[in-house]
């Protein structure tokens, strides 16, 4: 009875000094985020005084200023219109050519595949250059265009199709060949029957596509100069005084306003989310 | 099934009759496909042709004309340039740093999270935060919090009686800074694939080492270690990979400076590329990115052949 009850004790003391342990590991994990919410209230003044964790005086007025200092709800708004763009691109056309690649049987079939799998070991540093000479020649520098096109088109739309395609090969094909018997046409196999049974892939390819358009940097950084068409990334980058040092108290307010709410949607999803990245982790 | 193919045969011939099935279910794949294929080869093969010309290029700015100069630009790179080898020795201290720490830390955080307790999904929801916030962001947080005298990690360390290194001025101190940042980012992806693998380790042969009276570390050493290996092989690549090509985090925290000190391949390629508009010898450095990158992919492939 005792030597159980104390048995108990240490299994719970364990816990705990485990748990505290990890509370301890998580402090640069979340303290960042604290911090940046915090000092996006502080005034210019305070945000170097001494470390508080609450602003002595709240000063709302810097997300007021934060949209006056550039057109910031355009560029959140082009953030968000271009994600939403290329979420969709992407999942139509991974999930059209994953499946051709897993159900359809043509000549060269596995020449494609290779060929396209190929894409994945290349970074995008590797052909940013000749991509920046065609897009001037196409005159669209300085638009959306190449922010939507290179990221649907590049490594990370050839690894969503690789998803689709590893995800189609362990459906059931029984189900595929009834809608055939039925006089469905291929489009319709794939639209009707296919795609609903993937919602867990489509699910993970648009919210890793949507995330990856959100945060992307480089292409923004060479492809767009005008101020209203910043993406959040680059306009965040940008909130310097004249001599190009950082007015911190509006970058901080700023970063928070591009931050906090992918983090509120994450943590209300995140179990999907994490999900997502551990499935295109293991199979992309 | 058997009588359902000549039935399914006779009606596409209805709607067309010189087609036969297979070449019908062909040219129907290659629809599917075209989109993909036809964008793949004008962003990615066509630019991938475009680069290896380019490299042997010399660029004039003004007249906007390509000279054809040989091997060039490498010799450049690889002889007469001191600055490029400093900065491939940037990105291997950087990768050679990065690396360890993050496979470390990803695979003892995944060990204290790969089973189930009170709070398990909200360490495990804090450590993969940083993976979705922008590596801009996080960035600007970080390089906030590591500012010279008033920032607040030294005047954390103040407290305690250390006086702080102005982090993101003295170059050493600012590729640490770098590299630990740059962990605490991305290691959140890593636990969750170790996290996944851990989990897909049988039970059964843990109690049976405990049975056998296996101490913890012996399990871990002798058991899970082991069973571990192809995952961590695909960490190991992955995670070398990725420190190649890290840019925003550095763009944003240290610009390449101070002195140089953070300047990696990565961002050599942009500033060569786009700052100086040194367009053939930027090319020749993505070339020789697109080789090293290889090189790793392909030295996975053979060591994941020789395990299997």
């Amino acid at each position: 009875m005792t030597a159980s009850l104390t048995q108990r004790r240490v299994r719970i003391l364990n816990q705990i000094c485990w748990t505290l342990a990890l509370c301890v590991v998580a402090i640069p994990f979340v303290f960042p985020f604290l911090w940046m919410v915090s000092s996006g209230f502080k005034s210019a003044a305070e945000i170097f005084g001494s470390p508080s964790l609450v602003p002595r005086e709240w000063q709302w007025r810097n997300f007021v200023d934060v949209f006056n200092h550039q057109p910031f709800a355009r560029q959140y708004f082009n953030s968000l219109y271009i994600a939403v763009i290329v979420t969709g691109l992407t999942l139509v056309l991974s999930s059209l050519a994953g499946y051709a690649l897993a159900r359809m049987r043509f000549a060269g079939a596995a020449l494609v595949g290779l060929f396209l799998v190929s894409a994945l070991m290349v970074p995008e540093e590797v052909t940013i250059i000749p991509n920046f000479f065609m897009m001037r020649w196409a005159g669209l520098v300085d638009t959306h265009w190449p922010l939507i096109l290179l990221p649907t088109f590049g490594p990370h739309g050839i690894m969503a199709t690789f998803l689709m395609r590893q995800f189609f090969l362990a459906l059931p094909k029984e189900l595929e060949d009834a809608g055939k018997m039925d006089g469905l046409s291929r489009l319709g196999v794939w639209w009707s029957i296919a795609l609903p049974m993937s919602r867990p892939a489509l699910a993970a390819v648009a919210i890793i596509t949507f995330l990856n358009s959100w945060n992307l940097f480089l292409e923004p950084l060479i492809f767009v100069s005008s101020l209203e068409k910043f993406t959040l990334p680059l306009a965040l980058s940008n909130f310097t005084d004249p001599y190009g040092m950082p007015l911190w108290h509006l970058q901080l307010a700023a970063t928070s306003l591009a931050v906090v709410p992918i983090l509120v949607v994450y943590i209300i999803a995140q179990r999907q989310i994490i999900e997502s990245f551990a499935l295109s982790g293991v199979k992309g | 099934m058997a009588d359902a193919l000549p039935m399914r045969d006779t009606a596409h011939r209805k709607d067309a009759p010189w087609l036969t099935l297979k070449m019908r279910e062909a040219m129907e794949a290659w629809l599917f496909i075209s989109p993909t294929l036809a964008g793949f080869l004008i962003f990615f093969v066509g630019p991938l042709i475009a680069v290896v010309w380019y490299s042997l290029t010399e660029w004039n700015l003004l007249t906007q004309q390509a000279t054809f100069v040989g091997l060039d630009n490498y010799n450049d790179a690889l002889f007469r340039n001191p600055d490029f080898w400093h900065v491939i020795r940037n990105s291997v201290v950087f990768a050679s740093g990065l690396v360890p720490l993050n496979m470390a830390l990803a695979l003892a955080l995944a060990l204290a999270l790969s089973r189930p307790f009170r709070g398990v999904v909200i360490f495990r929801t804090v450590f993969f935060a940083p993976v979705v916030t922008s590596a801009v962001a996080w960035a600007i947080v970080w390089k906030f919090l590591l500012q010279g005298e008033a920032g607040f990690i030294n005047q954390i360390l103040a407290l305690i009686g250390i006086d702080g290194p102005n982090w993101l001025r003295e170059p050493n101190w600012a590729m640490v800074a770098v590299i630990v940042t740059r962990v605490i980012k991305m290691v959140g992806l890593n636990m969750i694939l170790y996290i996944a693998a851990l989990q897909a380790i049988p039970r059964d042969y843990e109690a049976a080492a405990r049975l056998e009276g296996a101490s913890g570390w012996q399990i871990f050493s002798w058991i899970i270690w082991p069973l571990l290996g192809p995952t961590t092989l695909v960490i190991m690549v992955i995670t070398t990979i990725g420190s190649f090509k890290v840019f925003d985090h550095i763009y944003q925290m240290t610009g390449g400076g101070p002195e140089n000190g953070t300047l990696v391949l990565a961002f050599y390629i942009y500033q060569q590329g786009f700052q100086f508009f040194d367009v053939g010898y930027a090319s020749a450095l993505a070339m020789i990115m697109f080789v090293v990158v290889m090189v790793l992919t392909l030295v996975q492939l053979a060591l994941r052949r020789r395990d299997t």
